[in-house]
């Protein structure tokens, strides 16, 4: 019997890709923290996602694949490298100092606050909360983005609320029109 | 089922990841359970804020003509040298229309970014508890107050005789610039006025006549290297009576 070839023609990367642009460069700059070294990122990325292409099987999620190559291009960059020496001790001692939910006066607290915040944690936590609320991934989605198991998603992503609970109250705290 | 068990499942409920008979018991739960539909609450709320805070950055223009270019410099080298002499000419102009209408959807997107942006910060600092850091509807307390905080001067202007009415004003960030925003009050309405450095490139793309978005109207202006805009859900005639009033002072 005749296998159909699954792969996809290569006239659609830049129909699929090219969509995508504005949210790699967003998952880009967050990543890297520095608008040219976000630009290069996305750049290198579109670059190994098109020689990849012709690989790429349908039924695949190819976002999930494009972030994947993304995520993978910053790890292996000088910043990203550095990024991810901080130990993991370090990221749960984070975690671990949140207090209860009832205690952030979230409405009080305005975007600046929630992106600083989001700058100052460790990239792990940064990058499933950016894939999570605003990619609006699945977990399954990101799964395959960090290439982790799904429960492992969970938890991560569980730790990574506590800590960005945690930086909120500690911002709100030290602002001057704190509670 | 104890609270702690439930709360073990908030996160995936509110991921929306929970199976449909999980999700209706612990909608149950939380129609009973004040406490697990505070913390519910608030992670929805959480989310929410990560969500709009985590749309931050804006990739140029130039950076999707490059790449843009690059898929179609790809698509020329596979094609054979008579294709190239007959598609050039083409590439060309799909290269032009598509660097043309891609400024067009740059300053479109801008221009929308930044209006949305100023309607958010609007609508949050009317919502907040204590939207004002320095409260006085003298413009000669209000304006000193910023000195130090941001790194420019305005002048504002005397109300006597009109109906709006000075509230007072707080530190606000546009585009991770610094600047003031000031509120004003015109019968039952607060209209916010914003002031940043006018850095030409973020907001040169803004229209200088009166803007409607969703049920707010917006209107932006540059003087003496500032940008001003007025933002509020009164009548455009309004709005404009108080940037009138701006304009003259600044």
């Amino acid at each position: 019997m005749e296998v159909p070839d699954q792969r996809v023609p290569a006239a659609t990367f830049e129909e699929l890709a090219l969509p995508l642009f504005e949210q790699l460069y967003n998952f880009a700059h967050w990543l890297a923290q520095d608008a040219s070294e976000a630009e290069d990122l996305v750049q290198e990325t579109y670059a190994k996602a098109l020689r990849a292409f012709s690989g790429f099987q349908l039924g695949t999620n190819f976002r999930a694949w494009m972030f994947r190559i993304l995520r993978n291009t910053f790890l292996t960059s000088r910043t990203g490298l550095k990024s991810t020496s901080a130990s993991e001790d370090e990221v749960e001692t984070i975690a671990s100092t949140a207090p209860n939910p009832e205690t952030v006066l979230l409405e009080r607290a305005d975007r600046e606050m929630v992106r600083q915040a989001l700058t100052e944690l460790p990239v792990p936590f940064r990058e499933i909360l950016l894939l999570c609320e605003v990619e609006e991934m699945s977990y399954e989605e990101i799964s395959q983005v960090l290439v982790i198991p799904v429960g492992t998603v969970m938890s991560r992503l569980h730790r990574a609320r506590k800590a960005l609970r945690a930086l909120m109250v500690e911002k709100f705290e030290g602002a001057p029109h704190g509670v | 089922m104890a609270c702690d068990l439930w709360t073990a499942k908030l996160d995936a409920y509110v991921d929306g990841e929970l199976s449909s008979l999980d999700a209706a018991s612990l909608a149950q739960h939380l129609r009973q359970c004040a406490g697990c539909s505070a913390d519910a609450l608030e992670r929805v709320q959480m989310k929410r804020a990560v969500a709009v805070a985590g749309k931050r950055y804006q990739p140029s223009a130039q950076l999707r003509e490059k790449i843009q270019q690059s898929l179609v410099k790809r698509g020329r080298h596979e094609g054979s040298w008579v294709w190239k002499i007959v598609a050039l000419p083409a590439t060309l102009v799909l290269v032009l229309s598509l660097a043309v209408s891609l400024y067009v959807d740059h300053e479109k997107t801008l221009r929308q970014r930044v209006y949305s942006e100023l309607t958010d910060l609007h609508v949050a600092t009317l919502a907040s508890a204590s939207p004002v850091d320095v409260i006085s509807t003298d413009r000669h307390t209000v304006k000193p107050w910023f000195q130090g905080k941001i790194p420019f001067s305005f002048n504002l202007p005397e109300l006597q005789g009109t109906d709006f009415t000075l509230v007072g004003g707080r530190v606000s960030y546009l585009a991770q610039s610094p600047g003031a925003h000031l509120i004003y009050r015109f019968r039952q309405h607060e209209i916010s006025v914003f002031i940043y450095q006018d850095r030409g490139d973020a907001t040169a793309a803004l229209a200088s006549a009166p803007v409607s978005m969703l049920s707010f109207t917006v209107e932006s202006w540059t003087k003496n290297g500032l940008r001003y805009f007025v933002v509020g859900d009164v009548g455009a005639q309004d709005i404009e009576g108080l940037s009138k009033l701006l304009r003259d002072a600044g």
